[in-house]
């Protein structure tokens, strides 16, 4: 059984400091749900308050359409997996994973089965007895899982899980997360500042900067269609140039920037005079000339070879460098250190928004 | 000879120097004990004999007085452990100045001279229990009153040793028990109080220690009642007899023997903690294949 | 009549009202909890009953009530009220004599019985200040080697062991210890036997009698006291800034004074402090190993207690020693510039 989770106007403040401005969202029921952003963004704040460790300042949180104002963290249907996963030490595998059944009065034997049936699901058959320290990283990943599924939640809430495992692990984990939501079928709302676990898990993301969420929608969509400067530059790879909008039209806009007139999509319908930025990924820019509003020349600062790609990086208006992604069959000729070189863009890769906050390097 | 062997030496002619003068009186003693002559004389040795030994089980104030001294000691645990723990968790949860005046009241009998605890002790609670007849006839006793005076201070040892543990426990186990659905109190049952376990444990016996070897406090509030350690001053007052060095042999030969468990206990813990390393090493390893 | 009716009801009143003080402290303790706890110290926001749940909470705070107000400072501010109350038989206890009065301060100044000063008092209280001082200062001199060598130069092995060397004399009580230090320098001990037998000295020398035992007794007591502040606190200074150092061409003397003293400060702070607390309010070494002339402050205390049955007075004369200590303990934390919470640990 899974609920959706409606925040309502939230907005949670800690002193004069709002960690949590105004977010207004609706998570359905059974969905893969990821808050992206910064550490200090205040994503994990919304998880807390979902979790019912902090009440919001004003606005309202709803599981299953039901107001959870005034409801303990020990009374709602969630679940949390916390970042340092919080197993208890001094238990066992088995006590750890049936400690959920065991506050609930359930006697000792069905919360035995009912631990063993779990520990069967996470691949870890017959280590119940264990104690949690003797366990790897991955083997306690699993029993955190276990343990939150335990006591069949709603909604399950993941804090950056897996931030303390090795890439490796972390990627094999991502698919079996993701097999497992699949599986129970519950809500998961994931918090994460790697856009690749938001990006290859999530059914929808949403992106948080500053207290603020930014944009919500599938990853396809956050990262080919971004609604503001911030996520154009924190989700993936960017080039951003700056300028003011000289001529618009047919859902097109062309920037005056320090590299001339450049064109782009103008999502934001933005006017004549606006000030804008203009993105262009890096890996839509190409080696050679193209149209005139979407080809600009720049010396080449360094060549970056990748293997399977080629980073070029040329000099950009300020300190930041701009980056040409070039495929392993790209066909042009990767220009030498200290040349100058033309690159140009198909002008639906381009994107015009106006002017705002971006992420930092 | 260079200079770094010179110091060497001085060092460790200072370190024998160091443990003689900790040993050397207590190894006289201990010889005086074995020793037969009246006047406990450590040389000559005039003959070996254990006659202070059978003399120390038939002091009958001796006797009694380790009786109280025991049960003083259990009452202090009693009582000054759960304080130390209410006191700590208290501690763990205000801010600021709130917890400066906090702890400037709890550790200030750690900052008292002992007498001055026992004479308070003494002078506040004759009056306190005085109010009624039933209260003075049940409660103005040597031994209740040594149990508060004690515990006064002591309960201070236990803050302090319980609090070092409490502020390494991580909120994340407070919180993900909550959040399986436990209550505050099974929290505390089931979270904290385990976790606490090993500081709850030394509390106890550095209570219980502190009570049964206190003198300066315990004087004033045992009354006419008496203690291990106050028959002892009245003996060593009234003469020097080598019933006391019999008595300081035992004294050692426990401490001794204490000190041996602990070692070994230590050493068995850490041996086991190292297998439960290994263990998740081998899993890790299991995991990467 | 309505006068005298005060008169006979105030001296009551004093020792009731005094009751009051804790009271008022607690109220205030909570306002101010309350209050810090309000600006959102605590990032869960909940209040200390839901934190703890009512039961619990309760128990906790009934605890921690019972304590500091019946065993710390309702004893205190009793004993500090009796002192200035005279000396009565019983039942005259809360009459009409029973009024406040700093005749027990004063007797400690001038002498009530014959109106001279009261030298000897005077003079116990000036000793057992001063040598407590010193005892503190000699303690220090004798254990900063010993820590300096656990905490930077031991082998781990070797440290553990020197650990559990000097943790076993001090769990035998101070009693047998004076005792044992009495016996090697009695008369008839083992250090008078040695000396004649070499031919040092013709005649046992008094080492009692001249206090030297009592010294080496408070010495030998507090011992332990001393080592471990310092041990923790040297511990903890990296290896490297000694190294470093040397390096610079330091000599080792110049080490200590410039970085490892400096260090340690907190450590040698608490160690001081709490020697000399000890020191001064020792009784057990004092009353087996002091000489005959000079008598430690605490045990004129405790002979107003057990032998003159003038409990105001001896009240009055533990009142000063306290406050000598505390003014001690301020300075002394004054001087090295070390906080309370990091001097007692």
């Amino acid at each position: 059984m899974s609920a959706g989770v409606e925040l309502d106007h939230v907005t949670v403040k800690f002193g004069n400091f709002t960690a949590v401005n105004d977010a207004t969202l609706d998570i359905k029921g059974g969905e893969f749900f990821s808050f992206l952003g910064p550490s200090g963004c205040g994503k994990t704040t919304i998880l807390r308050t979902v979790s019912g460790f902090l009440d919001p300042t004003a606005g309202q949180v709803r599981i299953g359409g039901q107001d959870m104002q005034g409801i303990g963290p020990n009374k709602r249907p969630t679940a949390l997996i916390f970042q340092n996963l919080a197993l208890f030490p001094l238990m066992t595998v088995a006590e750890n994973i049936a400690y959920g059944l065991r506050v609930r009065g359930i006697d000792r034997t069905t919360r035995r089965r009912k631990a063993d049936e779990l520990l069967d699901l996470i691949a870890l058959k017959g280590q119940g007895d264990k104690l949690v320290s003797e366990l790897s990283g991955g083997q306690k990943q699993r029993v955190a899982i276990a343990r939150a599924l335990a006591v069949e939640p709603k909604v399950l809430l993941l804090d950056e899980p897996l931030s303390a495992l090795d890439l490796k692990l972390r990627q094999h984990m991502r698919t079996e997360l993701r097999a497992i939501q699949q599986r129970v079928g519950i809500t998961f709302i994931y918090i994460t500042h790697d856009q690749g676990e938001a990006l290859t898990m999530s059914d929808r993301i949403a992106v948080m900067s500053d207290g603020v969420i930014e944009q919500v929608a599938d990853g396809k969509q956050v990262y080919d269609l971004p609604q503001t400067p911030f996520v154009a530059s924190f989700v993936g790879e960017n080039n951003a140039f700056t300028g003011t909008v000289s001529k618009v039209a047919n859902g097109a806009a062309v920037v005056d920037t320090p590299f001339g007139a450049l064109a782009g999509l103008n999502p934001k319908a933005l006017k004549v005079g606006d000030k804008a930025i203009l993105f262009v990924r890096p890996e839509s820019l190409k080696i050679g000339k193209g149209g005139s509003a979407t080809s600009f020349v720049s010396t080449v600062e360094s060549v970056a070879f990748e293997g399977n790609m080629t980073h070029v990086f040329l000099k950009g208006a300020s300190k930041k460098d701009i980056t040409v992604t070039v495929g392993r069959h790209g066909g042009a000729k990767i220009p030498a250190q200290g040349e100058k070189s033309t690159v140009h863009y198909d002008e639906a890769h381009g994107l015009v928004l106006p002017e705002g906050k971006m992420a930092r390097d | 000879m260079t200079s770094g062997k010179v110091m060497k030496a001085m060092l460790g002619f200072y370190i024998a120097i160091f443990l003689l003068y900790l040993f050397g009186p207590l190894m006289v003693m201990s010889v005086t004990a074995f020793n037969t002559p009246t006047y406990p004389q450590a040389y000559p040795f005039e003959g070996f004999t254990l006659e202070w030994f059978g003399k120390l089980w038939e002091h009958r104030l001796l006797m009694e007085g380790l009786r109280n001294s025991l049960i003083i000691g259990v009452g202090v645990v009693v009582i000054s452990v759960p304080i130390g723990l209410a006191a700590s968790i208290i501690m763990n949860q205000i801010y600021h100045r709130a917890r400066s005046l906090f702890y400037l009241v709890t550790v200030s009998p750690l900052l008292t001279p002992g007498v001055i605890i026992g004479i308070s002790t003494v002078i506040f609670w004759k009056d306190a229990l005085g109010l009624t007849d039933f209260t003075k006839a049940t409660f103005y006793k040597g031994i209740v009153l040594s149990i508060l005076g004690q515990s006064s201070f002591v309960a201070a040892y236990c803050l302090l040793i319980i609090m070092a543990r409490l502020t390494r426990f991580d909120r994340a186990q407070e919180e993900a028990a909550l959040d399986l659905g436990a209550s505050y109190p099974q929290v505390f049952w089931h979270v904290l109080l385990p976790f606490l376990k090993p500081a709850l444990l030394s509390a106890s016996v550095i209570a219980f220690l502190s009570s049964f070897e206190n003198f300066n406090t315990t004087t004033f509030a045992i009354l006419a009642d008496k203690t291990l350690v106050t028959v002892l001053a009245g003996e060593a007052r009234q003469g020097t007899t080598p019933v006391l060095s019999a008595l300081a042999v035992i004294i050692i030969t426990l401490s001794l023997l204490g000190a041996l468990t602990y070692e070994l206990l230590k050493r068995r813990e850490e041996a086991a903690a190292e297998r439960v390393k290994e263990n998740a090493r081998i899993a890790e390893r299991g995991e990467a294949v | 009549m309505a006068s005298s009716f005060r008169k006979e009801r105030w001296p009551v009143t004093s020792r009731t009202l005094i009751l009051l003080i804790p009271f008022v402290v607690i109220a205030a303790f909570w306002l101010l909890s309350r209050y810090e706890a309000k600006l959102g110290h605590d990032p869960t926001h909940k209040s200390y009953w839901e934190r703890n749940g009512m039961v619990l909470g309760l128990t906790f705070v009934g605890l921690v009530a019972f304590w500091t107000l019946f065993l710390v400072t309702l004893p205190y501010l009793y004993m500090v009220v009796e002192s200035f109350h005279p000396k009565l038989p019983p039942a005259q206890r809360g009459g009409p004599n029973d009024f406040l009065t700093i005749a027990q301060y004063k007797s400690f100044v001038i002498s009530p019985t014959d109106n001279e000063w009261n030298w000897i008092h005077m003079s116990n209280f000036t000793y057992s200040i001063v040598v407590s001082a010193l005892i503190a200062f000699l303690n220090l001199c004798i254990c900063y080697p010993l820590a300096y060598y656990m905490a930077q130069s031991g082998t781990p092995q070797k440290v553990r062991m020197l650990m559990l060397a000097l943790i076993v004399p001090y769990w035998i009580n101070e009693i047998l210890r004076a005792f044992a230090v009495r016996l090697l320098l009695a008369s008839k001990g083992l250090i008078n036997q040695a000396m004649m037998g070499t031919g040092i000295t013709d005649a046992p020398i008094d080492f009692l009698g001249a206090n030297a035992g009592m010294w080496i007794g408070l010495s030998y007591a507090n011992l332990l006291i001393m080592i471990f502040p310092l041990y923790n606190a040297i511990e903890s200074l990296d290896k490297n800034q000694i190294e470093a150092a040397r390096d610079l061409g330091a000599p080792w003397w110049k080490i200590h004074r410039d970085v490892v003293i400096p260090y340690a400060k907190p450590g040698i702070a608490s160690g001081c402090t709490m020697v000399f607390m000890l020191a001064a309010g020792s009784l057990a070494a004092p009353l087996f190993l002091a000489g005959p002339q000079q008598r430690w402050f605490t045990m004129t205390v405790y002979d107003f207690f057990f032998q003159a049955f003038n409990w105001p007075r001896g009240s009055a004369y533990a009142f000063i020693l306290l406050a000598a200590c505390i003014t001690f303990v301020m300075v002394m934390l004054r001087l090295f510039k070390v906080k309370l919470g990091e001097a007692i640990r």
